[in-house]
């Protein structure tokens, strides 16, 4: 087998250590081709949301998939394909003090201006 | 912080109605249950392909064929969601198909049941899928993130599924005699069945308590099905079927039907793997994957070749 | 029966070329279907479905067309259902068995690539509804062509079995392209409306196609200039299709009164 057979997206946790070397007598006899995660764009002008994940040997037969797996009824008009291993997230159990700075950086957000009504009615 | 208190602090997360993600600290018992049941309901959506799948050369309509193709192919949808949101609890999709095919797995039993008629494949619609929906609305509720998710999506898909059912049903209901004996002659033969597919009385699952202390399912076992009887034994009276309960009667006070003991010798049969098409099956998902992997290998070939022509190249 | 000694009218014609057209995508639409829950992974049985789907929806379309020219007040499943093979006029290359994975792909890549050309000058016949409709199964046809394609390359350029698995598939079915740049009366009647494609026009892109793909793959091109097998436009088949439609037809014709819409 020449691909991991997990994602990096979730190999960094530690409970799954124990748990992979717990499987490692169950050998896979069969190849597995990479994840691929997948984001669609619902509407024109709208940000890409991720939609879900699949396999597939290489980019090209990634985008094709995730065609007919999260776009058969319409639900996209643009597709983005990222191998599973690319992507790099923020740990849950970081929430906390990833994201605590913006708390005390009020100015970042329109609620802190106050501004005459008639220029407000406009932004 | 210790194994202990983080369980604590889990649970109170669960409590608060939380939603759980991939990367958070769970229980690894958590984590374990959660692999066992989604990947059984990703082999369900697969295998469940197979009985319906039966009949897609036989339809008898040019509109009736399209929609059975469509839905067979939401089924195999359905399952590839399921077995994405399995994978980010660490379990690829490899080994647990390794599991089903090594016949270690389980799938829903109902699908051990084969199609006999063209009426089947509308009972399933409108039953088998009728059950389905009941489990996957409140699933779609699951701690689980990813889980809850898919059931959002598969749940958005699948309404049009009974709703096809149903209505093939009232045709044949309202169709020649040979068409209503077709349809009623269906409804008897899954009615059991998909009754079953709730599982063992809460009292017999034990698995039940923990699902629901964490989140994971909201109701009970009798609970769920007490709501699928009342619910279609309503749709079957509205469109002159019979089921074939001899105790069913409406409890005016409960507003409930209360129904008959389900045959559990007959479901653990099935269960165990004694059931009329448990071989068969296995043996359709088994030659799919051993057939297929010519094709799997010839695709990862090819891309270590263009990946090598271009690591050359550079 | 004979219909030797009256005119062909314009109206006949198009009735023919109609489910002509449709007899090949039903016939190949139903070998697709039978790969729903037996592809080589799920991702791959989703998409033959999907491309299943287009066709018989395709053929759904154009079998509603024919009736409606022909105008005598018959559904569109009676063509479908209650016509025997000597009546079904699709391509003998649509109507054989689905093979293995690479044979399936193999025909895909011919067969789409042959409509792609086809429905980009049926996009312009004199007629808005035809017009219209090959528009709208041409957008889903190139999907088709890219999609056996990128297979064609994959498995002729993949491993070792693969290569001789789709090389000997090719070699299989070449005997039956012939026949799809085949024309008779009822096309030429039809050309000279704007009413029908000429496939003499688009025949050597699609050699190229084809030359190119296959030798892009690793393939070898086998031999335009062999023996061809033709008769198909006549109803003369191959042994297969008379059980396909047993298959599709039997549980429709044994209750003829039942509706099941």
């Amino acid at each position: 087998m020449r691909y991991p057979s997990r994602s990096r997206l979730s190999t960094h946790d530690p409970n799954l250590k124990e748990n992979m070397s717990e499987k490692n007598d169950t050998e896979s006899k069969d190849i597995q081709w990479p994840l691929w995660e997948v984001f669609t764009q619902p509407r024109d002008g709208k940000p890409h949301e991720h939609a879900g994940s699949l396999h597939a040997p290489d980019a090209e037969m990634a985008l094709e998939n995730a065609r007919d797996v999260y776009a058969r009824r319409k639900e996209a008009v643009n597709i983005w394909v990222v191998p599973s291993d690319q992507i790099v997230a923020s740990k849950g159990e970081d929430a906390g003090p990833f994201f605590d700075p913006a708390d005390d950086k009020p100015y970042r957000h329109p609620q802190f201006y106050s501004v005459p009504r008639a220029s407000k009615r406009r932004s | 912080m210790d194994e202990e208190s983080k369980k604590e602090k889990f649970q109170e997360r669960i409590d608060n109605g939380e939603t759980i993600e991939p990367k958070d600290w769970m229980p690894e018992r958590y984590r374990k249950q959660l692999i066992r049941m989604m990947s059984q309901h990703a082999h369900s959506e697969v295998v469940g392909m197979l009985p319906e799948g039966n009949w897609i050369t036989r339809a008898p309509s040019l509109r009736r064929k399209m929609i059975l193709l469509s839905k067979v192919q939401d089924e195999a949808g359905h399952g590839l969601y399921l077995y994405s949101a399995t994978e980010t609890l660490g379990a690829s999709r490899q080994e647990v198909i390794d599991q089903l095919l090594e016949g270690k797995a389980k799938y829903s039993s109902i699908f051990n049941y084969p199609t006999l008629s063209w009426a089947d494949v509308a009972v399933i619609g409108w039953l088998v899928d009728g059950a389905a929906i009941i489990n996957q609305t409140m699933l779609a509720r699951s701690s689980y993130g990813p889980y809850s998710r898919a059931m959002v999506r598969i749940c958005k898909e699948e309404s049009f599924h009974k709703k096809q059912g149903y209505e093939m049903v009232a045709t044949m209901a309202d169709g020649t005699p040979e068409q209503q004996e077709m349809i009623q002659d269906a409804v008897d033969r899954w009615w059991w069945p998909t009754l079953m597919m709730f599982g063992p009385h809460d009292d017999d699952s034990p698995n039940s308590a923990e699902l629901i202390k964490w989140g994971v399912k909201s109701k009970t076992n009798d609970e769920l099905r007490q709501s699928f009887v009342d619910r279609h034994v309503s749709e079957a009276h509205e469109v002159g079927l019979e089921i074939p309960d001899e105790d069913l009667e409406y409890n005016e006070e409960t507003g409930h039907w209360e129904f008959g003991e389900i045959d559990w010798d007959e479901f653990w049969n099935v269960v165990k793997g004694n059931g009329p098409m448990n071989k068969e099956r296995m043996k359709s998902r088994r030659e799919a994957h051993e057939n297929g992997k010519w094709v799997r290998e010839a695709a990862e070939e090819y891309a270590r070749k263009k990946r090598l022509a271009k690591e050359k190249a550079s | 029966m004979s219909t030797e000694t009256t005119t062909l009218t314009k109206q006949d014609a198009l009735f023919e070329y109609l489910v002509r057209l449709a007899d090949d995508r039903l016939i190949l639409g139903h070998r697709l279907s039978e790969w729903c829950g037996h592809g080589p992974i799920l991702e791959e049985d989703i998409a033959l479905a999907n491309i299943s789907l287009d066709y018989i929806g395709h053929a759904a379309s154009l079998y509603e067309y024919a009736v409606e020219v022909e105008d005598k007040g018959r559904h569109r499943d009676n063509l479908v259902y209650f016509r025997n093979d000597v009546e079904y006029k699709n391509l003998k290359i649509t109507e054989l068995p689905k093979g293995d994975f690479g044979f399936t792909i193999a025909r895909q890549f011919l067969f789409a690539g042959f409509s792609y050309f086809l429905y980009k000058q049926l996009s312009d016949v004199e007629d808005e509804q035809f017009a219209g409709m090959a528009q709208k199964h041409l957008k889903e046809v190139k999907y088709h062509l890219r999609h056996s394609r990128e297979w064609v390359l994959r498995l002729g350029d993949g491993t070792d079995e693969s290569h001789e698995r789709i090389q000997n598939s090719f070699n299989d079915i070449w005997t039956y392209v012939g026949e799809l740049f085949h024309q008779d009366e009822i096309e030429e009647l039809l050309q000279g409306e704007k009413l029908a494609a000429d496939s003499e026009n688009f025949k050597s892109d699609w050699k190229e196609l084809v030359v190119d793909t296959l030798e892009e793959a690793t393939l070898e091109v086998p031999d335009f200039d062999q023996f061809m097998v033709e008769g198909s436009r006549d109803g003369l088949h191959t042994e297969h299709l008379g059980h396909l439609l047993a298959e599709m037809q039997h549980l429709r014709r044994s209750y003829p009164d039942a509706d099941w819409e």
